[in-house]
């Protein structure tokens, strides 16, 4: 009975938490045009959160593409059509692999940043000493991170999905021999811009998700070292399992 | 200021690669290209009796060499057949006019592709201009179903000696060499 | 002293965390162009205090007047300006760590002015000269002392000439010169810019040295107050033991505890 009565606590303290962070995207939405007007800011955050995790999406991109040409190849061999190795690459990377390899590369790397910075900011009274100064902390240091953030993801994961269909390709065609025409051309004939819209809507919502998660957590991390240590944990395991349920929901909405 | 000079610099970067990477995903792995990136070029109409499952998009080849593609796939009420326009590479402007136009099958399970077979004419097809000689696709249903009821007449008709099925010549469903092909207008 | 009205007003502040009172009660009025200390063992909520007094914290019951305006009627909008005549010294500075001394300091200036970059420049300067720290404008904050840090952060509060300023537990972990120093700037900024000043701290020998006017505060209630002199004199255990830096008083020295004989026999697993 005990037990049930847990159950229930936890469930309802869940759905507390879901509506306090659904209060929070909000008021980040209210006062992202305010914050838009601070350009420097939200550039500086584009940069934080975009240019600096170049190198492990493009890394990351490039040795899933090869897998996919390796994997790929290895079974459309068997049905004799190793020529839609492109086809089943780019479908492969654009609607699936690469908005949500790069979403959770994302929340690793970039988001768990995000979730320490505002955490450490909080524990140091930096934000108290904002709101004593009169500046409101959310429009100058929270909301340029959530839209950095946003901003970023769809054009990492573009960068991925890229940089992976090369890969498959150099396997494909270099090491295996496909042809490099049909590789193209049946691609070509069959990724429509709908699947490349897809992939672009996916890692949109994926880009909001994990700067919500990141930025909620650091900014109500408990202001202790450990507690910042948990925000950033939080982070990357909550944006795990929501980018994953979420994609499932995008790609059924999709169908 | 040296430092956000670099910033500006990192953020500008970052932001063209990722809208240049859009931008390749969009026009090269779709068939969409951009309308002003695209070759001159002309649309020929050929209507079939069944497009299978042609796309937009599907190459259109000559001797086996890519000169065009499907562009449209449309629904004509009047003769209840499917038109389809092919968008032919401007440089290939010597197709005659009595040429043909088949649907074939990209290896054993892949898509379809039309491809046209070069007729004896001294005109050549133009713009806006009609194939008139087409040959529909291959359904792989319809050939097992005329197999076992071919199978089950030469059953039936014990002693004759030719089991091998004709063709009905109804409707040319039987996919094979253009030459042994029946044309249908 | 002074005519004008307090610039504090408490009166019967009630203030409780998770169902535990913290203050019952409580009126304190700040007196304009003083240095007032507010002092009590760890624990009292001087801090909190603070926060009720910049409004950070909403009270339970009673009112709080800041310069004429009720807290509790203030919206958001109206209390951000209203907390821009405020400055406050923070107990670890809270310097913004990605900004350099300079930028610090002229952050409020930024965000709350149109001041062109030159009136800015010899705005910062003047302050960090000040609190003598001009020559450090190029430096981040992860490259300075605590002390320094402090110093930076004094001159962010002043920036914008505040008629307010809190000091929160300035004192703690400084070396003795480094407190010589704050000590100094506390007195010398508050007679030379006329403006208030509020030290929350429990260093008894080194606020008495400075303050005007000392709150004593125990159990949520104020035990005490007058000058410095006045509480050292003042007939009571509670302030005899905090003023004295006594180990036992009405403050025990030991925790609750069961019979220590008891306790020991029963551990030395004798039935």
């Amino acid at each position: 009975m005990n037990a049930l009565r847990e159950l229930w606590q936890s469930l309802t303290d869940s759905l507390e938490k879901l509506g306090s962070v659904i209060q929070f995207l909000l008021r980040l939405i209210a006062n992202s045009p305010r914050a838009l007007m601070r350009f420097d800011l939200i550039s500086q955050q584009i940069f934080n959160s975009g240019a600096l995790s170049l190198v492990i999406i493009m890394l990351s991109g490039f040795f899933v593409g090869m897998v996919l040409g390796v994997q790929g190849y290895e079974l459309l061999q068997r049905f004799g059509s190793e020529e839609a190795l492109g086809e089943a690459a780019a479908i492969g990377l654009v609607k699936e692999l690469g908005p949500v390899v790069t979403a959770l590369l994302f929340a690793g790397r970039a988001g768990t940043a995000l979730a320490s910075e505002l955490g450490l900011m909080r524990a140091t009274d930096q934000i108290s000493a904002m709101e004593m100064m009169a500046v409101d902390p959310i429009q100058r240091v929270v909301v340029p991170r959530f839209l950095g953030g946003v901003i970023a993801m769809p054009l990492l994961a573009a960068v991925f999905s890229v940089i992976g269909i090369y890969g498959a390709q150099l396997v494909g065609v270099q090491i295996m021999g496909v042809d490099a025409g049909s590789f193209w051309s049946q691609m070509r004939a069959s990724v429509t811009l709908a699947d490349v819209n897809e992939g672009i809507v996916k890692s949109l919502i994926f880009g909001v998700a994990c700067s919500l998660i990141a930025v909620y957590q650091g900014y109500y991390a408990t202001p202790t070292a450990e507690g910042v240590g948990r925000a950033t944990t939080y982070t990357v395991v909550t944006s795990a399992v929501v980018i994953l349920f979420l994609d499932y929901l995008i790609t059924v909405a999709f169908l | 200021m040296g430092k956000s000079r670099t910033l500006n610099l990192g953020t500008g970067t970052f932001v063209l690669l990722g809208f240049a990477a859009l931008f390749f995903l969009t026009t090269q792995t779709t068939s969409r290209g951009l309308p002003f990136m695209s070759p001159p070029h002309y649309d020929l109409t050929a209507k079939f009796d069944n497009v299978g499952d042609l796309k937009v998009g599907s190459p259109v080849s000559m001797s086996g060499v890519e000169i065009g593609r499907v562009t449209k796939i449309d629904f004509d009420e009047s003769d209840f057949k499917a038109v389809v326009v092919l968008r032919i590479n401007a440089k290939y402007s010597q197709i005659p006019t009595d040429s043909d136009a088949s649907i074939y099958t990209q290896g054993l399970l892949g898509g379809k592709f039309i491809g046209l077979t070069a007729g004896g004419a001294d005109t050549y097809l133009k713009d806006k201009d009609q194939i008139d000689f087409t040959q529909s696709a291959f359904v792989l249903e319809n050939l097992i179903g005329q197999v076992l009821a071919n199978f089950t007449k030469s059953k039936a008709d014990a002693p004759a000696a030719d089991a091998a099925p004709a063709p009905a010549p109804a409707d040319s469903k039987a996919a094979g060499k253009p030459k042994a092909a029946e044309k249908t207008k | 002293m002074n005519q004008a009205s307090p610039i504090v007003e408490i009166r019967k502040l009630d203030y409780a965390v998770s169902n535990r009172p913290i203050f019952v009660g409580l009126d304190i009025e700040i007196q304009r162009g003083l240095i007032t200390a507010v002092m009590g063992p760890s624990g009292t909520g001087k801090t909190t205090l603070l926060r009720l007094i910049t409004g950070q914290v909403q009270a339970d019951g009673g009112s709080i007047e800041v310069a004429g305006e009720n807290l509790r009627a203030l919206s958001r909008t109206k209390l951000y300006v209203l907390r821009r005549r405020m400055g406050m010294l923070f107990q670890n500075g809270a310097l913004l760590t990605d900004l350099s001394v300079f930028e610090n300091v002229a952050f409020p200036l930024r965000e709350h002015t149109n001041l062109e970059e030159r009136l800015i420049r010899q705005l910062v300067l003047t302050k960090l000269q000040a609190v003598g720290l001009r020559g450090a404008a190029e430096m981040m904050p992860a490259e300075l002392s605590g002390g320094m840090s402090r110093r930076v952060a004094l001159a962010r509060a002043i920036v914008m000439d505040p008629e307010l300023l809190i000091y929160d537990e300035p004192f703690v972990g400084l070396d003795p010169i480094s407190l010589g120093v704050i000590l100094r700037l506390i007195r010398r900024l508050n007679d030379t810019l006329g403006i208030t000043s509020i030290v929350v701290s429990h260093d008894v020998k080194e606020i008495s040295s400075v303050a005007d006017q000392v709150f004593l505060l125990s159990g949520g209630k104020v035990v005490a107050h007058g000058t410095p002199p006045e509480l050292k004199a003042y007939p009571s255990e509670t302030v005899k033991q905090f003023m004295g830096g006594l180990a036992d008083g009405p403050v025990p020295f030991h925790f609750p505890a069961p019979d220590y004989f008891g306790e020991l026999l029963s551990r030395s697993g004798e039935p």
